[in-house]
């Protein structure tokens, strides 16, 4: 039987981003045996030689004509904004380094 | 503890790896219709696409596969017949979706290389720098780091996300290990991305503008003691964004791998961050712990499979490629190795060209760019395409001279006037009365005056002491105000000496 | 006037009998009457309904030539977009927020003249099968309003079933427009991936989700269908070719000689009794029509739902991403000091419920590295599989059937602590998204042991939407002369005023 200890879940969860309770963490532990036997059903089956589905469809080369179109105003963009500041979206401090 | 950076290539061997980000010049973005202009008000070019907001989608544009193809090719690379787009998973604020859409295991064109040559202690010596991949992705918003001390992104108070870079096309150009290059690896990398600026500027696909991060360098260093095998723990050097940057972030990267080396320790994995004013890097983040970026292919896009005879067509259509240019034209001007070295580091070669498409002589030409206007964009700091000064201004001067109406003086004090924003070569010799002085009876008047103010001199000259005529020259080309042909005075003023040659 | 179909609304606006103002103003009463029971819109945009239905009024009045949906109301799932108007997917962590841009199926139905009532109610992100998952609280089975309407577009299917709309919009990723139009004895149909723009369709799951129409009949979903369908060059994915004629398709009641290919697979055991007979019973009635009926192997369907559980969550987990508290919606823990990451951990913990966690959770599992080649992988193979048994069997029949779901509707609170349960509910619609061909559920009766509505579900090839409506329209027009009208009469009378 397949199983993810609460740390395994701890470590996804913050690469998932989010913070989750130690109850939280603890019960989906142990609900991730039961629907992992479920899901790792794929493996039953002998997929050599078989190709991966990505796309439902067989549709290649769908682009768009290189042109510009108008924008929305900074108002619409920023209109959901938690917060802002001079036409920017104002975030906490940001800890890491950008890639 | 200081080490030589000779003594560091004579103990360790260094290995490059180099991945340049190249913004592509589109009108649109990488996966909406918003513009790609430089310098716009802040979120002014954004919509629900790139700006990720709930339900909206990407669609490719056209361009940026034609440009991303166009470089595959000049970089000699593979087009591959069928690639996807896949997004990469790690969560930033300058990233909307906290996914990049980028490629993954099937990029639009591999293995390639570039050529470049470099000046060695044994004469000009060809590198390869073998290309492993080009793939497509788009950039990141720009943040504004707001409060602490420095406005750097540690101690700041919050920051301020600007949404107008997210999407713009961008190209990663990703080496091989680059191994081999010995000393020379400082150069070599910087030939490589001087190579590659003018590969991509030739094919008009970016405005490889360095300063405004429209062509960004990273560079990977390690070092392998001489002999061995093994290659050593790497860094990785952003933020690298002049070619002289390069140049110095991998020198400095060397000694101070080396430096660690030496004294027992170990190199870190880790990205560290070159900085201008000392020439040093600092650290940044840890690569200790790979991230996990959890790769898949990119549901929202269909994948790429370019027409076979369409490639042939951008491939025809490839512009000469740079290197191959620098040869014609260093046959076709009869330039010595030095020199070509010099005009290409000076960056002047397409404005040289320039000029002598324009009727100038060659070597003219290229010493005028090289000597008299490059000391003048030193001074100035800034690069001779930036002065007001045009190859049609130069060709007109060496023309002027050419016609004897400039002395080489004269001339100068032309390109003066030209930088000074006073107008055309003709305007200015017009408008400042420059003129050769080459009547005969002026000068005379002028040489005998001289020779009576300095009678001594010219004494000397009379009993055939040559060299002694230098200062009555210079009187009389002083008394003319450097208007007279300097040639033309010594002959009028030996012969009035009675010393003819 | 709401009990009528679309398509008799229709024809009563353009004889003048009505206006688009009494329909839409009889639907908001009927809204006001029964939805405090019912509970199936988040939203009701009184005042812009109106609006436009004045508006269609006013056209039709100075002889403006119009689409025949014009002035009908119809509710809208809130997991697409509307310009100005309140869309939450169903998510606390989109609470408040107002999208900046209208989706391309609402573009299409604002530009058809059709009234849009509301949003309503869904499973958070269109993650569930019962309507318990949206952070708003559950929608009730008009057929009974101690059981769940199914899901994840219970809201939309509960509208149509209770007659607050006579056309709805859900979407469906791996059973959500069938399943619940099944549970709530209406239509419902998820048309062939890329026949419906997904642009401004709040992503799920990408590869899978599609937007499709709900009505109480047949051709009347066929107009929604109709209006909706069409290439769309904002959606990369989108089908640039000719879509088939589902109007005239739903119309046509002639399937002599149809082939149609029973799924070995998808019948027996693990469905309920009741649901059982009607499907027989329906497959009788398409025989007698002059449908031929055989029986196809379709083998890998038996690893559907597994492949499902992984690439869903797979792409949802990149897909929810972007709820990050910066730019749109919930931002929580953003006191002195906090950081962009503590505020991102935070929102995302408080702004998602369990169900979406899990499987993001699950998904972010799926794809990290070490077991993206055994989970996502293979999944995404079996998806090649399955493509294969539906191509085969296409070759055999005209169109595949089975039942929609493997039981009726089930009370509220019965799986919700059970996921695995929850999931199994979704066995004979998930082989549909995975393949990307399109569905159909239509109401088959009622089951005899708990008088619940059955659905019976039609497959056909991708683009071969109009098979569905040709073969539905049939089975429909024959069920109804045997009951005496179609099934949603017998739906029990709700609140007051009908």
């Amino acid at each position: 039987m397949s199983s993810l200890s609460r740390d395994d879940v701890a470590k996804l969860a913050a690469l998932a981003r989010i913070e989750m309770s130690e109850e939280e963490l603890v019960s989906l532990s142990s609900q991730f045996g039961v629907i992992l036997d479920a899901v790792a059903r794929v493996q039953e089956v002998n997929l050599d030689g078989v190709i991966a589905t990505s796309h439902p469809q067989p549709i290649q080369n769908v682009f768009r004509e290189d042109q510009v179109r108008p924008s929305l105003t900074p108002e619409q963009a920023l209109s959901g904004a938690p917060a802002q500041e001079e036409q920017r979206f104002r975030v906490p401090q940001i800890l890491g380094e950008a890639e | 503890m200081a080490i030589s950076y000779d003594d560091v290539v004579a103990k360790y061997d260094p290995v490059l790896g180099l991945e340049v980000h190249v913004e592509l010049n589109t009108e649109s973005k990488m996966f909406c219709s918003c513009s790609t202009v430089f310098g716009g008000e802040p979120n002014t070019q954004t919509c629900p696409v790139c700006l990720a907001l709930p339900g909206a989608l990407p669609v490719v544009n056209a361009r940026a596969i034609e440009s991303t193809i166009k470089i595959g090719l000049a970089l000699n690379c593979q087009i591959a017949p069928y690639s996807r787009f896949a997004r990469k998973n790690y969560f930033y604020p300058d990233m909307p979706k906290n996914f990049q859409i980028s490629q993954y295991d099937e990029p639009i064109c591999f293995d390639g290389y570039v050529d470049v040559e470099i000046d060695t202690d044994e004469g000009l010596k060809e590198f390869r720098i073998e290309v492993e991949r080009v793939h497509m992705e788009e950039d990141t918003g720009k943040s504004l780091h707001v409060g602490g001390a420095t406005g750097r992104i540690h101690g700041a108070d919050y920051s301020l996300l600007d949404y107008n870079r997210a999407g713009i096309p961008l190209v990663e150009i990703v080496t091989k290990i680059v191994p081999g290059t010995g000393k020379y690896a400082p150069e070599v990398a910087r030939a490589y991305v001087a190579e590659l600026r003018d590969i991509l500027r030739g094919l008009g696909v970016s405005d490889v503008k360095m300063e405004q991060g429209s062509l960004r360098c990273d560079a990977n260093v390690s070092l392998k003691p001489m002999g061995s095998d093994l290659l050593g723990t790497r860094s990785e050097t952003k933020n690298v964004n002049s070619l002289r940057s390069v140049e110095r972030a991998i020198r400095g990267e060397m000694i101070r791998h080396a430096e660690l080396l030496d004294a027992g320790a170990k190199v870190k994995q880790e990205t560290r961050h070159f900085q201008e004013d000392t020439g040093l890097t600092r650290s940044g983040r840890s690569k200790e712990q790979a991230e996990d970026y959890r790769y898949f292919p990119e549901p929202d896009l269909v994948p790429v499979a370019p027409d076979a005879a369409w490639i042939e067509e951008l491939r025809k259509a490839l512009p000469e490629r740079p290197s191959l240019r620098r040869k014609r034209l260093k046959q076709e001007w009869n330039v010595p190795d030095k020199e070509m070295a010099a005009m290409v580091n000076a960056d002047v070669l397409d404005i040289v060209e320039a000029t002598v498409l324009l009727g100038a002589d060659p070597t003219k030409a290229r010493s005028w760019w090289l000597g008299e206007i490059s000391r003048i964009a030193n001074d100035k700091e800034v690069s001779v395409a930036e002065l007001a000064i045009t190859p049609a201004d130069v060709a007109e001067i060496v023309a002027l001279v050419n016609k004897g109406e400039l002395t080489d003086k004269l001339a100068r004090q032309v390109v003066e006037g030209v930088v000074a924003g006073e107008g055309t070569p003709a305007e200015i010799v017009a408008k400042r009365g420059i003129k050769v002085v080459n009547d005969d009876g002026a000068l005379m008047a002028a040489i005998e005056k001289v020779c009576s103010e300095q009678p001594e001199t010219a004494q000397k000259v009379r009993d055939g002491h040559i060299p002694a005529a230098g200062a009555l020259i210079g009187a009389v080309m002083k008394e003319t105000k450097g208007q007279a042909d300097a040639a033309r005075v010594r002959e009028l003023l030996l012969g009035h000496l009675g010393q003819t040659n | 006037m709401i009990n009528q179909t679309a398509a008799a609304m229709s024809e009563a606006l353009v004889k003048g009998e009505v206006t688009s103002t009494q329909l839409t103003q009889a639907h908001l009463d009927r809204i006001s009457d029964v939805d405090t029971s019912v509970k199936a819109f988040l939203h009701v945009d009184e005042e812009g309904a109106l609006e436009q239905a004045a508006r269609i009024d006013a056209d039709r009045s100075s002889g403006k030539k119009l689409h025949p949906l014009a002035g009908i109301p119809l509710a809208l799932k809130d997991v697409l977009t509307q310009d100005g108007i309140p869309t939450t997917a169903g998510s606390k962590i989109l609470q408040g927020w107002k999208p900046q841009y209208d989706s391309t199926v609402v573009a299409k139905i604002k530009e058809a003249g059709v009234v849009i009532l509301g949003k309503t109610n869904m499973d958070e992100f269109a993650m569930g099968s019962s309507t318990e998952n949206s952070a708003y609280g559950p929608t009730f089975n008009p057929w009974d309003l101690s059981r769940t309407p199914g899901g994840s577009s219970g809201g939309s299917a509960a509208a149509v079933s209770s007659f607050e709309a006579p056309l709805a919009i859900g979407s469906d990723t791996g059973g959500s427009i069938r399943q619940p139009a099944a549970l709530t004895g209406i239509v419902g149909v998820r048309p062939t991936y890329g026949a419906v723009s997904r642009y401004g369709l709040i992503a799920y799951s990408s590869s899978l989700d599609q937007a499709g129409p709900f009505g109480r009949t047949v051709l009347d979903t066929a107009l929604l269908h109709d209006v909706i369908a069409g290439y769309d060059p904002k959606d990369a994915t989108s089908i640039n070719g000719t879509f088939p004629n589902v109007i005239a398709a739903a119309g046509k009641g002639d399937i002599k000689g149809i082939k149609i290919g029973v799924i070995k697979q998808l019948q027996g055991e693990g469905y309920q009794k009741g649901v059982q007979a009607r499907f027989d019973e329906s497959l009788e009635v398409l025989a007698s029509l002059g449908a031929k009926i055989i029986e196809v192997d379709c083998p890998s369907f038996e690893y559907a739902l597994a492949a499902y559980y992984l690439i869903a969550p797979s792409e949802c987990s990149s897909n929810l991403a972007r709820f990050d508290a910066m730019r749109y919606g919930l931002r929580v823990g953003d006191s002195d000091g906090a950081s962009a990451e503590s505020v991102m951990n935070a929102t995302r913990n408080a702004g998602f419920g369990r169900e979406v966690k899990r499987r993001i959770i699950l998904g972010t599992y799926a794809l990290s590295s070490g077991y993206y080649d055994a989970y996502y992988g293979s999944a995404q193979k079996i998806r090649t599989l399955i493509i294969q048994d539906y191509a085969r069997a296409f070759t055999q029949a005209d169109v595949l059937v089975s039942p929609t779901a493997p039981t009726t509707a089930f009370k509220i609170g019965e799986k919700s602590n059970d996921p695995i349960a929850m999931y199994l509910g979704d066995v004979a619609t998930i082989p549909v998204n995975l393949a990307g061909i399109c569905g159909m559920s239509l109401p088959a009766g009622l089951a005899d042991e708990d008088g619940l509505p059955v659905g019976f579900q039609i497959m056909a090839p991708a683009m071969c939407d109009d098979r569905l409506y040709n073969v539905g329209g049939a089975l429909e027009g024959a069920l109804a002369s045997k009951w005496g009208g179609h099934l949603i009469s017998k739906a029990p009378a709700l609140g007051g005023s009908k």
